[in-house]
């Protein structure tokens, strides 16, 4: 003990004197642990979020009984269930919008429902259960929906389609985001008068499926505690993006730390034999080493952890408006300090320090005390550290061949990006000491030919540096590529989807009537399309259903991926359907094959006559002939419209529609608004990517500050000789940022290819996978040329403060590379 | 006090093995003083080195108070260093992150025998006091090889090597750092084995033998 104890003094010795050393570990450390908390704190909220969300109602781990075919079910049948004795509680859920915020409205029977729901633990409470049933009743609510639909409590506000909710209470237990009343008040807010999205099954009830289907027949199916919610399983692809960009930055701050702990390691080569001479044995060594890392790693872990925090909250607005956009998710708006992300910070932290000084610790126990300091031939060394550097590129390259072809999924695809990168980061130096052999084969000048041969010895010390840069540069490049191409195609598609001036919703289905037959009677209006919609389940997907009717705006208009001829005509005359990419390609099908559609009656046959692509939708959608809606669902929802109007006169028919019909029109808006919207939920949902791309790169030019600080010492030793001769500080200085600055130019020309390729096997393969829609491929050379740039100010910013110390420094601290008092 | 009996030694080189040590056999006593001399490249530091437990021999036994090194596992052999052995290299080879205090005691806290006085006074006699808060890219060379000398000495050894301890020092400095070793070395009563190329300086030692093409001959 009394020897680790002094080892472990003359070790960390070294960092009281190398301060910057020190800072530069623990601040990669710090980074790459915060980046990666940071989402995973993130996504453990979203969760959390979802599954309180989903446990509300049955506390968690209860079965349910949900519509076979369709998404709601009749009450009838819940009756039938409790007079065969079977113990459940009903449920109706739904959206509605009050003022401008989308809200979930949960009906419930509070008597019934399982013990262990937060809401039931009302029935504990009289004076809340007497509100509830008494009088106009009671809408619980969040405190934090209250304030977010700007209603106090006792307030009574309409929804779009001026149903009254009964006076609003707040209730701790109800869920982020929904307001929950009495079943009965539920079906009549969302106009589904005697039907039910569920029904709870009691713990202690033992339905199983042969009862179920006697008493029920087929209309129901029995839905296991652990099957994953609609919410958790659309958001999976957005949880997966995020964790992998939080990987990736990790790995990029973890290059800081494998640079500044294999600097300090060389550094401290000398003080690691003198110690085994003196006579600390290797294993008293191993441990002094690996204390150290194990006390380096707890602060800048936890360090990490509490900045991982910071980030989370940081970018939670923007991701929890992103899912409210994209999926109607609602997520808590704070993070919590849960434990699982902190231990997930903490052990990444451990297992990224471990990972950087592991051939550190390695070498320190391999080598006898004698040569642990001893110089090899440094072109030995060279070419052996090139050729091992060649053969992992390899070896990586081939294991990035085998998940391209035999790989299947978003798994494989994050595989084929990460091990291609992590190739070319490998083969980067190789292909410098290359570039640089070249150079110096070349070079007829003595300092010229110094400067080639000089940046061979020492591209191994920036490597890692420039390796994080390359890998940087080229995720900013794919992704940037990715992002930039999805919102050029996006636009291009939503041009090409509303080309109606205005989009309105009515409040009812006979203010909708009132409305159109108005807008028949004007002249500026020349078309009145109905947009009517219905919910459904194909498999285990939810399903939009959109009727159309027969107009050029869709027939001239809408984008169509894969169509027949005659697609309109097969369209309106035929049992025909258009089915969205991301539909098709999870029930992998396409054009002529046939789907069994669940409506309100029997399921429709349908064959597919077309696919379209509907980018940003999480959920599947069918656009059908609108007569075949009304025929086939009977409860679509009446009530949405658009409007060909003429350009000019879009605001004013507008103002007319509001001064007419005022509450009668739940929605009005106009083309360019509602691109705008879009627009801003596309450019929110990237807000996230393009802050971690930034940090990353960020992280990376740290990175590379941090290797020069550190190399500059050692710098100083190979720079003196040629002092010595006769060049001066000013120039040696020079040609030291020239070099940082051709090997970073060499890492941006590197990533540049690199970079299209990511592109392609984002929007290829992973997007395909997570999304179901594929983007065409484009490339944007002036990003390549902004992205050099930046390489280029990286680089010289990083270099700076090393080579002002060169420039300035003191020719005694020169002369003592030679001191000799012999 | 050190016996080192039938030492063989040979490296590996493309052409075969090359022999360094060839049958080397000597004793030292317990305060008394040997030259080891040659010239370049005849096996002194080997020799040293193996004697101090830092090399491995082909076959021999080198006996330190009765214990055979070359017998010893690795952690025995540390052991034997920290607690007995003092080493003074060429290149002195101080804990660059440690001023001169704290390199002094290095050796004897992890011996655990770490005694204040003692080494207040061999810091004083070394002419270190004024410089115990320095670090040693602030010092010349003969006042780091001083400061070796210390801690090399601060343990107490039964035995101090030195190789080349005045190699990179001028002809004065060397003399006058060897002086304080040497007096040193009578107050602490350790057996000294000094590897020089220098006969100057070989011959202020009691005893020295040579090492020509791997064997040894008494002078």
């Amino acid at each position: 003990m009394r020897e680790t104890l002094w080892t472990l003094a003359a070790l960390m010795s070294h960092w009281r004197r190398r301060p910057g050393s020190l800072a530069t570990l623990v601040l990669g450390l710090v980074i790459a642990t915060a980046l990666w908390s940071g989402v995973q704190a993130l996504n453990a909220q979203a969760r959390k979020s979802y599954d309180a969300a989903a446990a509300v109602i049955s506390g968690g781990g209860a079965r349910t009984l949900a519509a076979s075919r369709g998404v709601l079910f009749d009450e009838a049948l819940f009756v039938k269930l409790r007079r065969a004795g079977v113990n459940v509680s009903p449920v109706l859920e739904g959206a509605a919008r009050i003022g401008e915020k989308n809200i979930r409205i949960i009906g419930v029977e509070p008597l019934s429902l399982p013990r262990r729901s937060p809401i039931a633990r009302m029935r504990s409470r009289a004076d809340v259960i007497e509100d509830f049933f008494s009088g106009p009743g009671r809408a619980f609510a969040a405190p934090q929906t209250l304030s977010r639909i700007n209603f106090a409590e006792g307030a009574q506000p309409q929804t779009e389609r001026r149903q009254q909710l009964p006076p609003l209470a707040a209730l701790a237990e109800a869920p982020p985001g929904a307001i929950v009343v009495d079943i009965g008040v539920a079906q009549r807010l969302l106009d589904r008068p005697g039907k039910l999205s569920r029904l709870i099954v009691a713990d202690d009830e033992t339905l199983d499926e042969e009862q179920l289907k006697r008493v029920a027949g087929d209309a129901l199916r029995l839905v296991a505690p652990d099957d994953e919610s609609d919410i958790g399983r659309l958001t999976e692809s957005f949880h997966l993006n995020l964790t992998a960009f939080g990987f990736l930055a990790f790995l990029v701050g973890l290059f800081i730390v494998h640079a500044a702990y294999g600097l300090a390691f060389e550094q401290r080569l000398p003080t690691l034999r003198t110690l085994r001479a003196l006579g600390v044995a290797p294993r008293d060594l191993i441990f002094a080493m690996a204390c150290e890392i194990a006390a380096l790693t707890f602060v800048a872990g936890y360090a990490g952890v509490i900045g991982g925090y910071a980030i989370a909250q940081a970018l939670l607005p923007d991701v929890a408006k992103s899912l409210e956009s994209l999926y109607g998710a609602q997520i808590s708006e704070s993070i919590a300090f849960d434990a699982r992300w902190q231990l997930s910070g903490l052990a990444m932290a451990g297992a990224g320090a471990v990972l950087a000084a592991a051939s550190g610790l390695t070498r320190a126990l391999r080598m006898p005390p004698l040569s642990v300091a001893r110089p090899i031939a440094w072109r030995v060394e060279h070419h052996r550290y090139l050729r091992r550097q060649a053969t992992f590129a390899a070896l990586a390259l081939v294991a990035a061949a085998f998940a391209y072809r035999f790989g299947d999924g978003l798994a494989s695809g994050f595989a084929i990006i990460g091990l291609s990168l992590l190739a070319a980061a490998l083969f980067l130096p190789v292909g410098l000491a290359g570039a640089l052999a070249l150079g110096e084969h070349a070079a007829h000048r003595p300092l010229a030919r110094w400067f080639f041969a000089d940046g061979r010895q020492e591209i191994s010390g920036l490597s890692l540096a420039l390796m994080a840069l390359l890998i940087a540069l080229a995720t900013n490049i794919g992704v940037g590529g990715m992002v930039e191409g999805f919102r050029q195609t996006f636009v291009r598609w939503l041009d090409a989807r509303l080309i109606a001036e205005i989009y309105f919703e009515a409040a009812t289905p006979a203010d909708a009537r009132d409305i159109e037959a108005w807008a028949r009677k004007q002249p500026d209006i020349s078309a009145i399309l109905p947009v009517w919609r219905a919910k459904t389940r194909i498999g285990e997907w939810p399903v939009d259903v959109f009727g159309m009717t027969p107009h050029e705006t869709y027939t001239a208009h809408f984008p169509l991926i894969e169509a027949e001829p005659g697609v309109w005509t097969a369209l309106r005359a035929q049992e025909a359907v258009l089915v969205s990419e991301q539909l098709a390609r999870r029930l992998g099908v396409g054009l002529g094959a046939t789907l069994d559609i669940p409506t309100s009656g029997q399921d429709w046959r349908a064959r597919i006559v077309g696919v379209f692509p509907d980018y940003g939708n999480p959920k599947g959608q069918l656009r059908v002939d609108h007569e075949k809606l009304k025929r086939y669902f009977d409860d679509a929802s009446g009530v949405h419209y658009s409007l060909r109007v003429a350009p000019d006169a879009t605001m004013r028919v507008i103002e007319n529609m509001q001064q007419r019909f005022g509450e009668k029109i739940a929605r009005i808006i106009d083309q360019s608004e509602l691109k705008s919207l879009s627009t801003d939920v596309f450019e929110r949902t990237f807000a996230v990517t393009t802050a971690l791309n930034t940090l990353t790169l960020i992280v990376s030019g740290v990175a590379l500050f941090a290797s020069l600080l550190t190399l500059s010492d050692m710098r100083r030793a190979r720079i003196a000789p040629v002092w010595a001769l006769g060049a001066t500080r000013r120039k040696l200085a020079g040609l030291e940022m020239i070099r940082v600055i051709a090997f970073a130019a060499g890492a941006a020309a590197f990533a540049t290819p690199l970079g299209l390729f990511m592109t392609w096997c984002l929007v290829a393969i992973v997007n395909v996978a997570a999304f179901g829609w594929r983007l065409p491929f484009h490339m944007f050379p002036a990003q390549w040329l902004v992205v050099f740039f930046v390489a280029l100010c990286a680089a010289f910013f990083a270099a700076l403060v090393p080579v002002a110390r060169l420039a300035r420094v003191a020719p005694t601290e020169l002369l003592k590379v030679f001191s000799d008092e012999r | 006090m050190l016996r080192v009996e039938r030492l063989h030694k040979s490296y590996p080189t493309p052409q075969g093995r090359i022999p360094v040590l060839r049958d080397v056999n000597f004793t030292l006593a317990a305060g008394a003083t040997l030259a080891l001399t040659g010239e370049s490249g005849s096996g002194k530091s080997t020799l040293l080195h193996i004697v101090g437990a830092l090399d491995d021999a082909d076959s021999g036994d080198v006996i330190l108070d009765g214990v055979a090194l070359t017998r010893l596992s690795e952690t025995a052999r540390a052991a034997t260093r920290r607690d007995k052995i003092g080493v003074v290299f060429q290149q002195f080879n101080l804990i660059p992150s440690l001023n001169v205090e704290e390199n002094l005691g290095f050796q004897a806290r992890l011996a655990g025998r770490y005694d204040p006085a003692w080494q207040e006074e061999f810091t004083a006699r070394l002419g270190l006091t004024a410089l115990r808060a320095r670090y040693p890219e602030e010092l010349s060379g003969g006042q780091q090889q001083r400061v070796a000398i210390g801690r090399a000495l601060a343990v107490r050894p039964k035995l101090l090597l030195a190789d080349e301890p005045t190699g990179n020092l001028d002809e004065a400095t060397g003399d006058a750092v060897l002086a304080l070793a040497l007096d040193l070395v009578d107050a602490t009563g350790c057996a000294f084995l000094m590897a020089t190329h220098s006969e100057r300086l070989a011959a202020r030692l009691q005893n020295r033998v040579r090492l020509e093409a791997g064997l040894l001959a008494a002078q």
